[in-house]
């Protein structure tokens, strides 16, 4: 693997190496551009991957602390953890669960559509759907993704025939084992899935895309990645035009250091990512670099979530198998006579057993909570992921009370959730329970909204600067050579999960840098 | 709850001995024909606390059954949660503290009393320091271990047996199969 100079004014840094990240680093080398990726985390490997998940937990997440306000859920239920993501190289895609659905064409017109949503900040993204549905399909191809190019869908495990007879008695007709990007059969130098049921834990046969294992070694092949692990970017600095001219970091010794570069792509997760922008405020950009619009931070968006379990007379055993393989699309529509703008997703879902209890589960102690977890064994579940809307307090802020081992303040979130994704919620908990209510459950058991694993908008793309941060690139409005390359570029969360958007818009970032790197515009 | 009057039997004479040494011990004895009896070398266990007396360590007990009911679930599970308190306790003097107090302001008995009455004291403090952290330790550590997942039937690490594939991710029987339309089908080698 090469070691760049510090002082080598032609390498692109990029910050942080999960699907945005990592997607990056392949693409840009393979057109001929010197990488330097810091990751924050350690690297493992599917060997040091660990399917115990107090030890998987301790050894993949972001465990930095965070700060934390609103009248959202994980106030109350997860005071240490409101949101769930990695630390690792290969970054959340480690951790994630594959889904791949795509966003819908009214998604990303979600102000025209929905109209003026007060107490709401929609807008419309600054992209035609053709375009991202070509790069969705590039995406798709590249991640394997089941049910699409030829792929086969999973097969049906237990949980999943439950979702499915009791969604067909409702009468949903778009239910199926999911789109996934996790091999049906062997492909792309992967094994096919065995039904492990620790997604969560780091995929130990690697039938799950990640790009610990595809996109990272493919770029570290071309000679041209240089992976810093265990380094942490604290800085993005500019000079006097306004440029972005590299990074300060610590290094794995803790360190300060400073890398320069042509071009920065930062793709930390939205919180992080947004943490770091603010970070970087400097006498020019006295609010945060790419600040000027007061966008950074702001539109935080995390999906409306919630778990929705199912308890029978007879066994399940949901703990078996990939864990989000099955899904009801019928309800990803918009039709306001549900008494709610926008759309969602039920998923197939199921907790291992020491995580069950901890995010999974209402508040609770005694008799009442003591006899779901003695259910165990005959529980079905799902997952509610729906679109929530972006609002312009519901933001990333640096904590004025809590600072990292660096000295530097730890994000701090404030969220409260829109009247209108209280309304989906109920509606869409309220099916999820017709669901297993149709099949005979005895008891149903809806979740708080668990910590956030989907992080999106803190730096929105936006036709209009004063609306957002990025252009329809994820190209800052105010900083030329300065990139984002992650979940905060959504305009709106919509009701997909992420990875995959975030994956179709870094194949074509990286297509946009490349091209304009060899015209010498960058 | 057989394994009730065995452990707090056991557990009055060991607080004899901890009156010696300050500190106190937990034992009990597993349940005959509970599945623990093939994971342990023998039917009665015992672990020695850092902090806390025996007394404590069986009114910390009795609490802990109360927040996570599950009447066939062996003592020998609860007391791993005991023992992870007692070690955040040694760890720090603040934790100790707050330990040491918590359980003082339950009443004396607290072990021995009816559940109800248990329930009524705890939903006094429920909202204070001390219950939350014995709550949130609790979901921690007591459905974190072998001895839970064998107790709730959680199969665990599957990489090793070649995941759930031929193993029973589908074995459910009870309602009709998916069509292959809306799923898919085995892989093959």
């Amino acid at each position: 693997m090469p070691r760049f100079e510090l002082n080598d004014t032609d390498v692109v840094v990029i910050v942080g190496s999960g699907a945005g990240g990592g997607t990056m680093a392949n693409e840009l080398t393979r057109r001929g551009l010197k990488v330097v990726m810091f990751e924050a985390g350690k690297r493992q490997s599917l060997a040091t991957f660990s399917q115990n998940p107090g030890e998987a937990f301790a050894q993949l997440t972001w465990l930095e602390p965070r700060t934390q306000s609103g009248s959202w859920d994980p106030v109350k239920t997860s005071p240490t953890l409101p949101a769930w993501h990695c630390r690792t190289v290969g970054g959340t895609t480690v951790h994630w669960t594959g889904a791949t659905p795509r966003l819908q064409p009214y998604e990303i017109r979600a102000r025209s559509v929905y109209g003026d949503i007060p107490g709401a900040s929609l807008a419309d993204w600054p992209i035609d759907y053709d375009e991202l549905k070509r790069w969705y399909q590039v995406a798709e191809k590249r991640l394997g993704v089941t049910r699409r190019n030829g792929n086969p869908g999973m097969p049906a495990s237990n949980n999943f025939k439950v979702m499915y007879a009791g969604a067909r008695r409702l009468g949903y007709k778009r239910v199926h084992t999911n789109y996934l990007a996790i091999n049906s059969r062997a492909r792309d130098d992967r094994a096919f899935c065995i039904q492990q049921g620790f997604c969560v834990q780091g995929c130990k046969t690697g039938a799950k895309w990640s790009t610990l294992y595809t996109e990272i070694p493919r770029a570290e092949a071309s000679g041209r990645l240089d992976l810093r692990s265990e380094c942490f970017v604290t800085r993005i600095e500019h000079d006097e035009a306004g440029r972005a001219t590299g990074v300060v970091y610590r290094d794995a010794a803790g360190q300060e250091q400073r890398q320069r570069a042509r071009i920065v792509c930062v793709a930390g997760n939205a919180i992080e990512t947004a943490r770091l922008l603010l970070l970087s405020e400097s006498g020019r950009f006295k609010h945060g670099l790419a600040n000027g619009s007061d966008q950074v931070g702001r539109n935080y968006c995390h999906h409306v979530l919630s778990f929705v379990f199912g308890i029978f007379d007879q066994p399940v055993s949901f703990w078996r198998g990939a864990v989000l393989a099955g899904v009801v699309e019928d309800e990803n529509i918009q039709d306001p006579r549900r008494g709610f703008a926008g759309g969602y997703h039920l998923e197939l879902a199921m907790l291992d057993l020491p995580t069950l209890p901890l995010i999974g589960l209402p508040y609770g102690w005694g008799r009442d909570f003591a006899s779901v977890v003695d259910n165990y064994r005959n529980m079905a579940g799902m997952l509610v992921n729906g679109e929530d809307l972006p609002r312009a307090d519901n933001r990333i802020t640096l904590s004025s009370t809590r600072k990292d081992g660096y000295g530097l303040p730890v994000a701090h979130i404030h969220c409260d959730p829109h009247p209108n994704d209280l309304a989906m919620r109920a509606h869409a908990t309220g099916q999820g329970r017709k669901i297993y209510e149709a099949v005979g459950a005895k008891r149903t058991v809806v979740s708080p909204m668990p910590p956030a694993t989907h992080q999106m908008g803190t730096a929105r793309m936006s036709h209009d600067p004063g609306q957002g941060v990025t252009n329809a690139y994820g190209r800052t409005h105010e900083v030329p050579n300065l990139f984002i390359s992650d979940g905060s570029v959504q305009t709106t969360a919509g009701a997909a999960n992420p990875t995959l958007t975030i994956v179709a818009l870094a194949l074509r970032q990286a297509d946009h840098i490349g091209r304009e790197a060899a015209a010498g515009r960058l | 709850m057989n394994t009730r009057a065995t452990h707090t039997d056991s557990l009055e004479s060991a607080d004899r001995r901890s009156f010696v040494r300050g500190v106190g011990v937990l034992t009990g004895v597993i349940a005959l024909g509970s599945p623990l009896a093939g994971l342990l070398p023998g039917r009665a266990w015992a672990v020695q606390l850092r902090v806390l007396s025996s007394a404590d360590a069986a009114a910390l007990l009795a609490m802990i059954r109360t927040i996570a009911p599950h009447d066939t679930l062996d003592d020998a599970a609860y007391a791993l949660v005991v023992v992870a308190v007692d070690g955040d306790a040694a760890g720090s003097t603040e934790a100790r503290a707050g330990l040491k107090a918590g359980i003082a302001s339950l009443r004396d008995g607290f072990a021995l009393m009816p559940e109800g009455a248990r329930v009524e004291q705890l939903r006094r403090i429920e909202s204070g320091t001390f219950f939350q952290s014995v709550r949130i330790k609790t979901l921690l550590v007591l459905y974190n271990n072998p001895i839970a997942w064998s107790h709730f039937g959680f199969e665990g690490e599957s990489f090793s047996k070649g995941g759930y594939l031929l193993r029973g991710f589908n074995d459910l029987k009870w309602l009709p199969d998916v069509p292959l339309a809306d799923s898919g089908p085995m892989p093959t080698a």
